[in-house]
């Protein structure tokens, strides 16, 4: 049974890291703010719920455990949170999305 | 695994500084920021299990308190203060 828990744990924490370095990759990649925002929010979901996944089958019932379920709805109510302000003050700010040919942006932010 | 995750979180904190330094506007540095403090919690956490400490985890929460606070507060001092790009008129 804990050989069970551990090779889950180990593919949980495999899965978040390879989420983690496709989501930077993201961020050094797009082309502007917003799909960077997009790109990084992949690394605060499924990057960091995965290796806090792995942790939690990796730490048993214990009180390490609460502590990683604090952190996971820390992060689950503060990055959207965070992204939210950071687009409006951008958009607030007059940046303005990258679109393609022949595509209005919004008229009122 | 745990070996692994670390240096995943490793490289992801090493693109988004590349993004911080290069970023145009100030938003991209600040999402590349935010975007490091998660990785940092992370680490925080995963390193913790790596040395048998997972004491650890309270300095992953606290750090993450932290690190919203921060972006709020700069996000706020951009709305008033004249942090941002020249040239734009201040809301």
């Amino acid at each position: 049974m804990s050989t069970l828990l551990g090779l889950l744990s180990g593919i949980s924490l495999l899965i978040g890291a390879f989420f983690c370095v496709v989501g930077a990759i993201g961020l050094l990649r797009m082309p502007d703010v917003y799909t960077r925002m997009q790109a990084a929010s992949v690394i605060e979901t499924l990057g960091a719920g995965f290796i806090l996944l792995g942790l939690l089958l990796h730490a048993g019932l214990s009180l390490a455990a609460v502590k990683l379920l604090m952190i996971a709805l820390l992060i689950f109510f503060a990055s959207p949170t965070a992204s939210h302000a950071l687009a409006r003050s951008a958009l607030l700010r007059g940046v303005k999305p990258a679109l393609a040919d022949g595509e209005e942006g919004p008229s009122k932010p | 695994m745990l070996a692994a995750a670390t240096l995943a979180l490793i490289v992801t904190v090493a693109l988004a500084l590349a993004r911080a330094a290069l970023g145009p506007t100030v938003f991209d540095r600040l999402q590349a920021v935010n975007t490091i403090g998660t990785c940092a919690m992370l680490l925080l956490a995963v390193m913790g299990f790596l040395n048998g400490r997972p004491d650890f985890l309270d300095l992953a929460l606290v750090y993450g308190l932290l690190n919203i606070i921060g972006v709020i507060a700069v996000l706020r001092f951009l709305r008033q203060g004249d942090l941002g790009a020249p040239g734009v008129p201040r809301r």
